[in-house]
């Protein structure tokens, strides 16, 4: 059962990254990226870290997405279809991403990894006190850095996206 | 980790992902949709770490928190790269990337 389900997701998720990637209207090629994220939450799920798939779902699928659309539509022509890159250009990309799978893929396969086969769940408890921790294995520097990161790069958009208004010219 | 799943296929899964986001990375020609390429990268990295933790060490937190980190980087990454983007189109009216010459003013 779990192995059909991870088989349908796999197959959500290749099929609609290829077509993300590939589509030349944006506004669809931002929904299959949708479809992507929410079948990589999936996943997340399926692995029992519930708390890293709700994140995903919340702040990837709810906000980034939402990001991307409402800049799409602030800057882009959505009807007219994108341009696509020259044949020899996307015939080399695809030279170069096939033979980097092919490459990657044959290292994997051909390792040994010695699985584990523990099943104890990780609870939303234990996340919370491993970021909230100073002793062994917390975390809680790296936390404080990337709400200051977080916090930079808010100030930074606004003051980015925010300019003086263009000039009567 | 998933009952009759070994940790090779969701390794395979990751890494089509990641190159189908190079693939994209380097074909496309708007800088938004170039920027959706990065998140599929971003994505795949972030699956790796969480597998990795699942099936080789359970018990540890340490790549799911990772995990945590990198979506909140991609986050900070995304409202960034989107409010120069969205500044780019001001100055330009374009996103091509062939008409982007000059970054200064």
């Amino acid at each position: 059962m779990e192995r059909i389900i991870f088989y349908i997701l796999s197959i959500i998720i290749v099929v609609f990254a290829g077509l993300s990637v590939v589509n030349r209207n944006i506004m669809r090629s931002i929904i299959y990226l949708l479809f992507v994220l929410l079948a990589f939450a999936g996943l997340y799920f399926m692995m029992e870290f519930n708390f890293l798939g709700a994140v995903q779902m919340t702040v990837y699928a709810g906000g980034i997405i939402v990001l991307y659309i409402n800049s799409i539509m602030l800057v882009e022509r959505i009807n007219s279809p994108l341009d696509v890159a020259k044949l020899w250009r996307r015939i080399l990309a695809g030279v170069i991403s096939v033979a980097g799978a092919i490459m990657a893929l044959f290292a994997i396969w051909s390792y040994d990894f010695t699985e584990v086969g523990d099943e104890s769940s990780i609870t939303i408890q234990d996340v919370g006190k491993s970021v909230l921790n100073y002793g062994e294995h917390g975390y809680i520097l790296p936390f404080e850095v990337i709400s200051m990161l977080l916090l930079a790069a808010m100030v930074g958009a606004i003051v980015i996206a925010k300019t003086k208004k263009r000039n009567a010219n | 980790m998933i009952l009759g799943v070994s940790i090779y296929e969701i390794l395979t899964v990751s890494t089509l992902v990641f190159f189908i986001g190079v693939y994209g990375f380097v074909t496309r020609k708007n800088l938004i949709a170039m920027l959706m390429s990065v998140e599929l990268i971003l994505n795949s990295a972030a699956l790796n770490f969480v597998v990795i933790n699942k099936y080789l060490f359970p018990g540890n937190l340490e790549g799911a928190i990772f995990s945590i980190f990198i979506i909140a980087v991609a986050a900070a990454e995304t409202a960034l790269a989107l409010a120069i983007i969205i500044n780019l189109y001001r100055r330009v009216m374009s996103l091509n990337t062939d008409e982007l010459e000059t970054m200064k003013y």
